[in-house]
């Protein structure tokens, strides 16, 4: 499949490597000779320099014969206007905008039906929303939400002194007094598809799908606090936080965002007035100390500067802060963090490009379209959604007997919106949803019978 | 540096010669020489001797490969592949001398055509096959041809570095999004393009072994012949057939794949392309006139202009008449051309039509920045303007090459033959023509001078086919400490 990726910048770059890695024949246009040397020294793709959204370099692009349109520039307006170009030039291709300004959020759905636009990706308001869904639960490092909103899957630290030390998986559903499945294993920097004689020890950080009504008896039954978020701090002032509050305020969080430029502060201060927003420069600990840091139930730290992120996240954990989410953007190796008590992690290039992957495999698919793709454990695992049609192979047979590749877990069925937990007995047919859990392997799962040894 | 890498890309380029060795061996066969085919069988058991501990030591390699293990990796396995290419000949005992069965292999796989043996028609056919395939593979190069029959499944964006360091010309791109299929199409071309010179020889009557040493010389633009007289002995249709191919190997590849696969014909319009075309038939005017009133027609004197115009140009280095009896001016533009060379991207050798487009734009521009302090200019290739840092690597290209031309000159002088002789003799070897002037002319070979001057002039023709910087790379100190 041939894809055009304009604009290489971090988002740009992520969703080159990305799909490079998965063997598609890629484009990356850009104005700037260096980033493209850049990506023609890491990638095998083929660079144009140029701006995206005139019908020369989209010519160059060779626009005629590929299939995708990519548009992440820095600029929405570009962006559009580069997808509409390649869409006069080639009525057939996909095209893929970022839109990121917060003031065009209200037209989305018109800009994608009249412009014929088949996705559009927002990172910051995909960050904000992962944030929010984290908040909801503190107990878990990270949430992802499948089949509608009726499974779940959650990462979780096993503390010292907790119910879970020292006993093999597969005792989990009677400690747990609920049917959950534990698909993936962090322990150190080592993650695998553990199986049921896996012992769990202090420290380790589990996958666990579930259904969604089920998380708080699991919980309640684990003796984990489920002490909810009543306020949260954020430092930095920029689109996220903006969506970010926004989602907090709506549901009945307080918010106090610290902001460091005045003009920003006086323009939030507008657009969210039932938050209360702070000038000063969130790194500085007085100012942290003195809005009452320690006492906050929640930080997020969202500015520009990953290591000004980092070290706020650090000091609010020396603090004792219960909750802290720190944005990653630019730093690629996300889980040598994960020692350092900086809480969760989310990066707003990887969640884009995670959303992008998705979409070009569901494309690449003739049969078993993916539904959502989810990286847990830092990148080192896979979790898709998929729809069982009745082109995928083995429907009916029970789970024993399907023949599945190493590192593949099936870790939930959907049947009529009613969640299974999966057991050697259970089976699928055609119409439900199937969650897979697979953990790097090549070449990758993007259909369901990928899944199958044969 | 990531040897482990290197070593799994020399293992498989010696896995691919030693498979290429194998048609040679079958000719032997089938001529009945037992001796040579044992020469074969024990070159092809060397080879894997090297090849397989390296290829397991690379098995485990670290996906890290950057330029500076492509140029490495590059210039080591055409070492390699020559020093262990050329024991047949050792073996078989048709070239004793080790020194000398090098230069020759050297000579094949990087196209130069520069010949130490003083009877052709003496050697085994097996050899002689074996010695003009290495021109069809090193033409577009061994390791693109590696590039176009292995996938790369994943992480494989490192291979660039060695289709940069491997190709010829300035600045080297992609024709596709994905480096094996460039490679693919560049051997898909490249392959059709000897089929077709291939059976248009055979049309005219050429014997079907010798249509195919000739065939592999022309379209590598390398120069072996299997005749002591190279191409003079062949009809005049032959010639003609050899002048138009050599032509046609010495242009530019993107330029077919853009006409012929992507069809924008306004690919002809090539600036580089025109400017090649250019010199060949102001050469060809120039010599016809020249030299008139030596040959018996008009005729044949333009058929043996344009054959050693387009011969010395593609620095192909077959000939049909012995050029060392021209007038001076002829002679004069000979070494000139082979100077200039073919255009970047094609199998030729030499400076490239494109260094000298760009060298002779870049001097424009520094003449009128002269007069006119003040003034702002950009030089321009086909209506795009011309990244600063290509001008300035083709300066430091023309400066390292002026460096190791002269340099190697006073070394081969040593020999004692004349100027004209080192001279020619260090271009021919260095722009990879392989024919000289006087002793090193056309009819006579480099056998006269001695092992030391041989082995400078293998370097020379090493680092005009890689263009200088893999080599240099690989004899720099930098490259081999292990400290930052």
């Amino acid at each position: 499949m041939k894809i055009i990726v304009a604009g290489d910048g971090k988002v740009g770059l992520a969703v080159t490597r990305e799909l490079s890695r998965e063997g598609y024949d890629l484009t990356v246009i850009d104005s700037k000779q260096e980033v493209l040397d850049d990506s023609v020294g890491r990638y095998d793709v083929m660079v144009v320099k140029g701006n995206a959204a005139t019908m020369g370099t989209l010519r160059t692009a060779n626009v005629q014969e590929a299939d995708l349109v990519i548009a992440a520039t820095s600029a929405d307006e570009t962006n559009l206007l580069c997808c509409l170009t390649a869409r006069k030039m080639n009525p057939k291709i996909h095209t893929i905008a970022r839109v990121r300004n917060p003031e065009y959020i209200e037209q989305q759905f018109a800009m994608r039906e009249e412009l014929g636009l088949s996705m559009t990706v927002n990172p910051e308001l995909a960050v904000a929303g992962e944030v929010h869904r984290i908040l909801q639960i503190p107990a878990f490092i990270k949430r992802d939400t499948f089949a509608k909103g009726r499974a779940e899957l959650v990462e979780l630290k096993v503390q010292p002194g907790s119910r879970l030390v020292g006993i093999p998986l597969s005792e989990m559903n009677q400690i747990a007094g609920v049917k959950v499945l534990v698909c993936a294993v962090t322990r150190g920097s080592e993650t695998l598809i553990p199986n049921g004689s896996y012992v769990l020890r202090e420290g380790d950080h589990i996958h666990v799908t579930a259904q969604a009504d089920d998380l708080a008896r699991f919980m309640k039954n684990l003796q984990i606090s489920t002490h909810p978020v009543r306020q949260t701090m954020i430092v930095g002032g920029g689109r996220v936080s903006l969506h970010l509050a926004r989602l907090l305020l709506r549901a009945g969080i307080s918010v106090k965002i610290i902001e460091q430029d005045a003009a920003r502060c006086i323009e939030l201060a507008g657009l969210l007035p039932k938050a209360s927003i702070i000038h000063g420069d969130g790194t500085s600990q007085d100012i942290l100390d003195s809005e009452g840091l320690e006492h906050t139930d929640a930080l997020v730290t969202l500015t520009g500067r990953d290591e000004e992120n980092l070290v706020v996240s650090m000091y609010a954990n020396q603090l004792g802060v219960p909750k802290i989410v720190t944005k990653v953007s630019r730093i690629e190796n996300t889980s040598m963090f994960e020692q350092m008590g900086v809480g969760t992690i989310v990066s707003p290039k990887d969640l884009c490009s995670a959303n992008i992957v998705r979409y070009v495999r569901a494309m690449h698919n003739q049969t078993g379209a993916m539904l959502t793709l989810h990286r847990i454990a830092g990148d080192r695992v896979e979790a898709m959604e998929f729809l069982v049609d009745d082109q995928v192979r083995h429907c009916g047979t029970p789970l024993k007997d399907i023949p599945l590749r190493p590192n593949i877990l099936l870790a939930c069925v959907s049947r009529q919106g009613k969640v299974t937990i999966p057991d050697g007995n259970t089976y699928f047919e055609p119409g439900d949803t199937t969650i897979v859990v697979c953990a790097d392997i090549q070449p990758p799962v993007r259909q369901m019978n990928d899944i199958f040894a044969r | 540096m990531n040897y482990k890498a290197i070593f799994r890309v020399v293992s498989y380029a010696l896995l691919l010669e030693a498979i290429c060795m194998i048609p040679g061996m079958l000719l032997c066969l089938m001529d009945g020489e037992p001796r040579v085919v044992l020469a074969y069988l024990a070159a092809i058991a060397v080879i894997l001797a090297v090849s397989i501990p390296l290829y397991r030591q690379g098995k485990k390699a670290p996906a890290a490969f950057y330029a500076q293990e492509g140029f490495v990796a590059t210039s080591l396995a055409w070492i390699v592949l020559s020093m262990l290419g050329c024991l047949p000949f050792v073996f078989s005992g048709q070239i004793p001398s080790y020194v000398d069965a090098v230069f020759e292999m050297v000579s094949g796989f990087t196209t130069t055509g520069a010949s130490i043996l003083t009877d052709v028609e003496a050697m085994s056919r097996g050899l002689l096959l074996w010695r003009s395939f290495s021109h069809w593979l090193g033409g577009m190069g061994i390791l693109v041809f590696l590039l176009a029959l292995t996938p790369t499944q994943s992480g494989g964006g490192y291979t660039m570095h060695l289709l940069r360091a491997e190709s010829p010309g300035p600045s080297v791109g992609k024709l596709t999004p994905r480096l094996h299929q460039t490679a693919k199409i560049l051997y898909i071309l490249y392959f059709t393009l000897t089929v077709l010179d291939l059976v248009f020889l055979l049309l005219g009557g050429m014997p079907l072994f010798d249509a195919l040493c000739t065939a592999f010389g022309t379209a590598g633009t390398g120069g072996f012949g299997v005749k002591a007289d190279s191409i003079a002995g062949y009809s005049p249709y032959l010639q003609n057939v050899t002048t138009v191919f050599m032509l046609l190997f010495g242009v530019n590849f993107t330029v077919y794949y853009l006409v012929l696969i992507r069809h924008t014909f306004s690919a002809l319009l090539d600036e580089e392309l025109r400017l090649y075309l250019a010199f060949f038939a102001g050469s060809t005017l120039l010599i016809t006139w020249n030299v008139r009133g030596m040959y018996r027609t008009l005729g044949e004197t333009v058929r043996h202009a344009a054959f050693q115009v387009s011969s010395i140009m593609t620095t192909t280095g077959f000939a049909t008449t012995d050029f060392n009896l021209w007038p001076s001016f002829s002679k004069a533009i000979i070494l000139m051309l082979m100077l200039l060379g073919a255009c970047a991207g094609s199998t030729g050798g030499g400076l490239k039509m494109a260094r000298v487009l760009l060298l002779l734009k870049d001097l424009r521009r520094s003449v009128r920045k002269s007069l006119h302090p003040n003034s702002v200019q950009v030089v321009q290739v086909n209506g795009e303007a011309l990244q600063e840092q290509v001008l300035r690597n083709t300066a430091a290209y023309l400066t390292a090459y002026c460096v190791l031309t002269l340099g190697s000159f006073l070394l081969v002088s040593l020999d004692g033959f004349s100027v004209e002789a080192n001279i020619s003799a260090v271009f021919a070897c260095f722009n990879n023509i392989g024919p000289g002037l006087a002793e090193v002319g056309p009819t006579s070979s480099f056998a006269a001078y001695s092992a030391f001057s041989k082995v400078i002039l293998t370097m020379d023709m090493l680092f005009g086919r890689l263009e200088i910087f893999p080599m240099l790379a690989l004899l720099s100190r930098h490259t081999w400490r292990r400290s930052l």
